[in-house]
């Protein structure tokens, strides 16, 4: 468990984190930038002090303004990957990776040289300096060099900010592994939804330097409130599905949840697989009736729960097809179809409007579990 | 062309002087630009202040006052001859203090500028992965300023091959044990008849001084060549 309860004054700033989470898998801290996120980690890793309040992780107190204990970022054991990779320019990357290493008593190391490197395929690496590595394989050192160190907990400030978005796919999967194959807690920080939808299992909203909210991404992702903060125009719910068919004629995947299909351009992952999707609120139609000559794939019966108005000509609209998807209708059209809450409707979703950024491999993980 | 016994004296004593003033001041160098660069303490100022000095002070006055405080009727000077049965006034040792005072702010110069350059954020990652302040300093600061180091080195070695007012204030001019080669040109300058042996120190002053210079470039190249691979 981690407890964080903490304020750190700056002139024209102030953070205000308070909040408990269970941070196996992944948490991801959520925010626009100058929302406090960075802050919060630097704090975190004892790199930066707190005015007050407490730290714990499992237990042990890792700073507690009240009795006096701070525990100094070399003692407290949690791995930092920062988002400039930082790697010591000094050192071929076989001695950057091994720096924390060997500074971990045997005793303690959860995970060996050989290892991370080929988790990270980082052998034909090993000999260069960092100078003359490109920016996704410095992110890929900078990761093994962080988890050589054996930490408990394992601190990523936008590893991925500065990598354009091939690198940044090349990176994801390893990210993903590191926390399935090595049970590592992770904190995310990150300001992308849709990096945060395909990692994250828990998510911290930050906003202002304080916690909007905590909970599960499904939850927070249809959350109508929070769109101001999580993004007006990446607005969208998560669904935890798993994958139940492949169609090889058409190239299409089949996707269950809660006793729902929901087709998909076809995913190469095997059947049983779990995958959580973002469904966007503009690629989801309304319908009062369910049409049977549309191009349309997808068709979900659902209710209405929840509407709000996010704009002069658009409403938001939560319904429960089994799980809470969110639909962006003009406000013309919700008058017309006179759309209330309480009111069942069909949801029509394009099969082709959900892409690969927007799925993710950890969909459903915990409630499997 | 067969150097005299008197001129390799000369310049075995000035290399000599000068390696012990530099590196015996060097720990202290690379601690006090340390602490100029990265810590706010009260009399910074004045510590910064007094560390220049000798920059700006005339060298007989800078010899003048090593001689109050460090000749044998001195605070420290006294005390050091009473207690361990060291004399510091008119012998080499004197001679290299001399030197190093001389060249201190330069050296502190040159490696404060190259800390103020190191990326603290390296420093902060070291300590993320396990290193405690001391080791980060040995394994990531260190290595990271030693070209700054050795800018550093260079200077004060050449300035102190170079002293001549305050060494010649402090410790006077004896053969064999403080007349160094500016010493012992102006002394053969001074002397009639002496041109020619005084021509002939000052052609191994700019050979020893060309030779240092190409030494450093030559192990800055290697430095900068092991940060590039």
């Amino acid at each position: 468990m981690l407890t964080i309860q903490l304020t750190k004054l700056y002139p024209g700033f102030t953070l205000n984190a308070d909040f408990e989470t269970d941070p196996s898998g992944i948490t991801a801290l959520f925010g626009r930038s100058g929302s406090g996120k960075s802050t919060l980690v630097n704090l975190l890793a004892g790199l930066s002090l707190p005015d007050g309040g407490r730290i714990a992780l499992n237990g042990e107190t890792l700073f507690d303004g009240e009795k006096g204990i701070n525990l100094p970022p070399e003692k407290r054991r949690i791995g930092y990957v920062f988002q400039e990779s930082r790697l010591f320019p000094h050192m071929i990357v076989r001695k950057n990776l091994a720096y924390g290493m060997n500074l971990t008593p045997v005793g303690e190391r959860f995970i060996d040289f050989d290892h991370v490197v080929g988790l990270l395929g980082i052998e034909h690496l090993l000999d260069r300096r960092p100078a003359k590595l490109s920016g996704g394989e410095r992110q890929r050192v900078a990761i093994g060099r962080a988890l050589l160190s054996s930490p408990r907990l394992l601190l990523m400030d936008e590893p991925l900010a500065s990598l354009d978005a091939t690198r940044k796919n090349g990176i994801l999967p390893f990210i993903e592994r590191l926390s399935d194959e090595l049970a590592l807690p992770i904190v995310y920080v990150s300001h992308d939804l849709n990096e945060v939808i395909r990692l994250a299992d828990t998510m911290v909203l930050l906003s202002d330097g304080s916690v909007a909210a905590v909970g599960p991404v499904e939850d927070l992702t249809s959350r109508l409130d929070l769109y101001p903060l999580t993004g007006r125009y990446e607005a969208g719910a998560a669904l935890s599905t798993t994958i139940a068919a492949h169609d090889k004629d058409f190239n299409l995947t089949t996707l269950a949840f809660a006793g729902r299909e929901f087709k998909v351009p076809i995913i190469d992952l095997p059947i049983g697989a779990s995958l959580r999707l973002r469904v966007r609120a503009r690629d989801i139609s309304l319908s009062l009736t369910r049409h049977s000559n549309t191009s349309i794939l997808n068709i979900l019966e659902g209710v209405i729960e929840e509407m709000n108005e996010t704009g002069p000509s658009q409403i938001e609209v939560r319904i429960n097809v089994g799980a809470p998807i969110i639909a962006r209708v003009t406000r013309r059209a919700a008058h017309d179809l006179d759309l209330k809450p309480g009111k069942t409707i069909f949801a029509m979703i394009k099969a082709i409007a959900i892409d690969r950024p927007s799925m993710g491999r950890r969909g459903g993980r915990k409630r499997e579990e | 062309m067969a150097l005299t016994e008197l001129e390799i004296e000369a310049l075995l004593l000035s290399l000599r002087i000068s390696l012990w003033s530099v590196f015996a001041s060097l720990p202290l160098g690379v601690l006090t630009a340390w602490f100029l660069a990265r810590r706010n303490f009260p009399g910074k100022n004045l510590l910064n202040g007094l560390i220049h000095l000798p920059l700006v002070l005339p060298p007989v006055v800078v010899g003048y006052m090593l001689l109050v405080i460090l000749g044998r009727s001195g605070p420290l000077g006294g005390w050091l001859h009473d207690v361990f049965g060291i004399t510091i006034a008119f012998t080499w040792k004197g001679a290299a203090i001399a030197a190093a005072v001389m060249a201190f702010p330069l050296m502190v110069r040159a490696i404060r500028l190259s800390i103020e350059g190191v990326d603290r954020n390296l420093e902060a990652a070291a300590r993320t992965l396990g290193a405690s302040p001391l080791r980060v300093f040995a394994t990531i600061t260190l290595p990271l300023i030693a070209p700054g180091i050795l800018t550093g080195v260079i200077l004060a070695f050449a300035r102190s091959l170079g002293e001549f007012g305050a060494t010649i204030t402090f410790v006077s001019n004896i053969p064999g044990e403080t007349r160094t080669l500016p010493l012992a040109v102006f002394s053969m300058v001074q002397s009639p008849g002496g041109e020619e042996a005084a021509f002939r120190l000052v052609v191994i002053s700019v050979v020893l001084a060309m030779a240092a210079l190409m030494g450093s470039e030559l192990f800055a190249r290697h430095l900068a060549r092991k940060l590039e691979e």
